[in-house]
């Protein structure tokens, strides 16, 4: 803005100010970190897309054959020729995948190995190549084998583009049912926690019941660890050795009702922040409205209550289930045979190596987390203009009664969290879980364990203090360009919709995407695949989307005014923004940084694909042991993420709270 | 400002500092080795070959077979790794036929068991030792459901077994695979089909690590486990009430083997390596916890191993698994995988 005043009067009809210094500088740092995203986001999706569509083949027409059955060798032929004569495979079978291999001699009328007939098989075109056993042949010569030899040649397919693998997914129902299985958990799920989280971010706002302190920080609990730690308290409490196995009946844990189980714990705080949000944002006004016109408790709740929290109660469950259907920790560990997308991507790519069909269902994966994803934002939007400057707080009264129930359901539901802990807890230091319950540190010993040791917790510290740091850089200042350059409208159009991409994301998909985007030979950034800087740039990614909306809110607040004052004064942006920006913003910028924390230190359906052994993470370590069944350790390590990140939490308390009595002494007069 | 660009300058200093740090090009005298050898050896296996090789430093990349062949897969055209050390021997052949493999005849090599060394010259790949298919029997929990321990593979067939077996789902876990590859290859495989379809009315999930299975037994979680000889032996020595029980009928078995991934930049440490791996000390090494290994006369009993397991190992043909892998693992997740409905 500074340009306006020093442009010479005389060349100036026109209003239109020019960019200054200032505001280049500003714009350069869009388009950095809209690279950023671009090269760390858009870039692997779109190979990963590309990849969901390359098709593998046995092209038959390629290989040509002649046999000798003693009397000379035959006319050479096609193998496609011969498929035709036989019948044998049909179009559909000869779809495959990239390490697909198809016997030749199934193809052959008649064909015993013990026979004295001879063959001969040239593949006619470069790109092409069969087997001989296990060794590799790529020219175009012709090559000799006796019929106990042939019996060992298989060819291998040939690559193509199309929509083939989508066909292929849709017409497998062991695999499409997934879908089916994922919506269903996801949605029964979702309304299981809504109900509960509405019921109790109902008592914390409208009762005046005790110990609400520690029941918000009970609640808040699960978002410390990782998604499979409830999956291996509930091995505990309702597994066949379980504490509680005599209520499932003959029902069994591992299977939806796990699921939903564990999915309800980890959902739980996420749903609660946003409902108790919106539900103390109500009108006291309306409320004596309703009183004065002597509408029942009942009514008044119907009318007034649930209305005021409908865009909270909407955007919540969608949030739930989106978390839902994209965690993967969870119904891997204890999903059991019932499969879901999330796992599906993992089985196809890790069990079958079949990358391709994990791409299709990562694309599968992506559709209802979008949809979902659109929804909430569309909802959030409208949610904004509920309250105005004279709404009236909203100040429960005393009924002692009411107070008392809505204390007894707060409390099963905080006893609920606090024993999933607890039995993860008590699991890592027994012994000889069930046959040996005496106190032990064995479990901790995880360095004679698959998953990587102590390092691995030592790795995710890292991580999360990387990610954290970078990461808070990184998309303070991405927010902070965008909310205050002038101009540049299409830069920051863009750079909006790349920031908000990551939450529609799924992790897993992210996780695959980078695979095939860096693990290219011909990707320059091929050097980081295998490193921790690749995990802190997934990782940052990942959870760029809710780091950029807090920056977003807390620059708002802040008045366009600064920034006129700044210019008149001569004053560069940068001194503004380190003088005045930052430390205004100081406790968005700390809860950005812990949030971060938090996450990095308990994410694992990214990284899962892009770990190496130096970057083994404690909650990858957790699920690796899980899947060797070495449980009580997993249980142990993700006790361990649990205390870091609650010291970290307190940290971050300890913090904010001696930043509310320096830079944010203004904030209270 | 200072701060603020300062801070932000640090910011991407640190991260090219990283890249140069944390990049896993191996250099000389280092080696990363890709292994599906049970996690509680590594620390063992790198520190004997560090007696004699001191200056050649292992970088472990470990994880179950599934997912070890997988990610070599996907590095195909991007090797990581520049030795594979205890993967299993299927896995190794499906990757000769990918070109991944360097082939090299260690010293020594002529002394190994033939059974054990690739037959391309030179070979692809040389074998260490053998992990053999075993079911792990947990005895007081079969009390407590009144079951009679399982002498055959038929046997677990039998209704009273029904949700009461757990085996490893061979699309993501060796074991699991040579499994399936057995009994294909003792039933034939449309009688291997038939018998699949009938024990999958009696397993209760499957899981994806070949070990799993047994350790779950061993905490009590189901009765029976199927899983490898090995495993049982250790979670037996660990005070678990378990009997490893060796099926009648025979019992698959896959080899561990190491090769050179192919475009290595440290081919002399790792030919190193893998002269060392077929020694006879190595082969001493790898007896702690296999009952068979490559090196002819060395193996000694190992404890709680059961003592009939080596006669009743099938005659194993791992070409014909190789190449057929892809086929049979499709048709088993057609048939067995995700047919569990939401009940």
């Amino acid at each position: 803005m500074s340009n306006t005043l020093s442009t010479p009067l005389k060349m100036a009809p026109k209003v239109k100010p020019k960019a200054g210094r200032d505001d280049w500088v500003m714009r350069a740092f869009i388009i950095v970190i809209g690279l950023y995203l671009i090269v760390t986001l858009a870039f692997p999706l779109y190979a990963m897309l590309s990849k969901s569509v390359n098709t593998y083949a046995f092209d038959l027409s390629r290989f040509e054959i002649q046999i000798n059955k003693g009397q000379g060798w035959s006319k050479p032929t096609t193998i496609a020729e011969l498929n035709q004569q036989v019948k044998k495979h049909k179009p559909a079978d000869l779809k495959t995948s990239s390490d697909g291999r198809l016997s030749v001699v199934d193809m052959i009328e008649g064909f015993s190995f013990r026979s004295p007939t001879l063959y001969r098989l040239r593949n006619t075109q470069d790109g092409g190549a069969f087997l001989n056993g296990s060794e590799r042949v790529t020219d175009t010569q012709w090559h000799e084998f006796t019929s106990n030899k042939f019996r060992r040649v298989f060819l291998k397919p040939v690559g193509a583009t199309g929509l083939d693998n989508f066909v292929q997914y849709f017409s497998n129902p062991s695999l499409f049912n997934s879908i089916f299985n994922s919506l269903f958990i996801a949605i029964v799920s979702m309304v299981i926690t809504i109900t509960l989280a509405f019921t109790f971010a109902y008592a914390m706002a409208r009762s005046k019941m005790r110990f609400k302190g520690v029941f918000k920080i009970i609640t808040m609990m699960p978002i410390l660890v990782p998604s499979l730690l409830p999956g291996i308290a509930l091995v505990y409490l309702f597994g066949n050795q379980g504490i509680f196995k005599f209520l499932m009946g003959d029902q069994t844990i591992y299977g939806p009702i796990g699921i939903i189980a564990g999915s309800v714990f980890f959902t739980f705080p996420h749903a609660m922040i946003i409902i108790q949000t919106s539900l103390s944002i109500s009108d006291a006004r309306l409320y004596e409205a309703s009183d004065a016109l002597g509408a029942s408790k009942m009514k008044t709740f119907f009318t007034v209550t649930l209305p005021g929290a409908r865009y909270g109660l909407i955007s919540a469950a969608f949030v739930v289930f989106n978390l839902v259907i994209t965690d993967f920790g969870l119904p891997k560990v204890i999903g059991g045979q019932f499969n879901v997308l999330a796992v599906d991507i993992y089985k196809q790519v890790i069990g079958q190596q079949n990358f391709e069909m994990g791409a299709v269902v990562s694309v599968v994966l992506l559709i209802p987390a979008m949809l979902a994803f659109t929804i909430d934002r569309i909802v959030q939007k409208k949610q904004t203009s509920q309250l105005s400057a004279r709404s009236v707080p909203y100040e429960p009264k005393v009924n002692k009664r009411f107070d008392r129930i809505m204390f007894t359901y707060c409390a099963i539901v905080g006893a609920f969290i606090l024993m999933v802990l607890l039995i993860c807890q008590y699991a890592a230091l027994i012994k000889f879980w069930p046959y040996d319950l005496s106190l032990s540190l064995t479990n901790y010993n995880f360095d004679v364990m698959d998953g990587g040791g102590w390092s691995s917790f030592t790795n995710s510290l890292k991580l999360a203090v990387m990610v954290s740091f970078i990461g808070t850089i990184v998309v303070f200042t991405g927010a902070y360009m965008v909310e205050k350059a002038p101009g540049f409208g299409f830069g920051r159009g863009v750079f909006q919709f790349l920031a908000m991409l990551p939450m529609a994301i799924p992790g897993m998909v992210l996780g695959l995407a980078y695979i095939f985007f860096f693990n290219n030979p011909d990707n320059p950034l091929n050097v980081i695949y295998g490193t921790l800087t690749i995990m802190v740039i997934c990782t940052v990614t990942h959870f760029y989307t809710v780091t950029h909306l807090t920056s977003l809110t807390a620059l708002k607040q802040m008045d366009k005014e600064f920034e006129s004052v700044s210019a008149s004064l001569k004053q560069p942006f940068y001194k503004l923004f380190a003088r005045v920006t930052v430390p205004v913003c100081m406790p968005a910028i700390l809860d950005i940084s812990i949030y971060l924390f938090v996450n990095a230190m308990t994410t694992v359906s990214a990284l899962i694909f892009i770990y190496s052994p130096d970057t083994t993470l404690a909650s990858i370590a957790m699920l690796n042991m899980d899947d060797a069944g070495d449980i009580a350790p997993a249980a142990a390590m993700g006790m361990m993420i649990f205390y870091a990140n609650a010291t970290a939490r307190l940290i971050h308390y300890l913090l904010s709270k001696r930043l509310y009595g320096t830079t944010q002494a203004w904030r209270t007069r | 400002m200072k701060k603020t660009i300062g801070s932000l300058i640090k910011g991407v200093a640190l991260t090219s500092a990283l890249v140069m740090s944390t990049s896993l090009t191996a250099s000389a005298g280092e080696l990363t080795v890709y292994t599906a050898i049970e996690a509680e050896d590594l620390k063992k296996y790198a520190a004997t070959f560090n007696k004699d090789h001191p200056d050649i430093k292992i970088k472990w990349v470990r994880d179950s077979t599934g997912i070890i062949t997988a990610k070599l897969l996907a590095e195909k055209n991007n090797p990581q790794a520049d030795v594979i050390w205890g993967l299993a021997g299927t896995s190794l052949l499906l990757m000769k036929g990918e070109g991944m493999l360097q082939p090299y005849a260690p010293k020594g090599v002529e002394k190994l068991d033939k059974k054990f060394v690739d037959k391309s010259k030179p070979p692809a790949w040389v074998g260490m030792d053998a992990w053999v298919a075993a079911v792990c029997y947990n005895t007081v929990e079969g009390k407590k459901a009144g079951l009679v321990a399982p002498k055959t593979w038929k046997d677990l067939l039998k209704p009273m077994y029904k949700g009461k077996i757990i085996m490893p789902n061979p699309n993501s876990s060796g074991t699991g695979f040579l499994d399936v590859s057995s009994w294909i290859q003792m039933f034939g495989e449309e009688g291997a089909w038939k018998y699949m379809d009938g024990l999958h009315t009696n397993i209760a999930r499957y899981t994806h690590s070949g070990s799993k299975p047994c350790k779950l037994a061993a905490a009590g979680e189901i009765p029976i486990g199927i899983s490898f000889a090995f495993r049982g032996a250790k979670s037996k020595a660990k005070g678990a009430p378990i009997d490893i029980i060796v099926p009648e009928e025979g019992v698959g078995w896959e080899m561990e083997a190491s090769a050179i991934v192919a475009g290595t930049d440290n081919e002399k440490d790792a030919k190193t390596l893998l002269d060392w791996s077929v020694s006879k000390k190595a082969n001493e090494m790898y007896n702690a916890g296999y009952a068979v290994v490559a090196y002819p006369g060395v193996a000694k009993p190992v404890k709680f191993f059961p003592k009939n397991l080596l006669e009743k190992m099938i005659d194993n043909d791992f070409e014909k698994a190789a190449n057929n892998r892809k086929r049979v693992l499709a048709e088993w997740q057609k048939r067995y995988d995700g047919k569990s409905d939401p009940k």
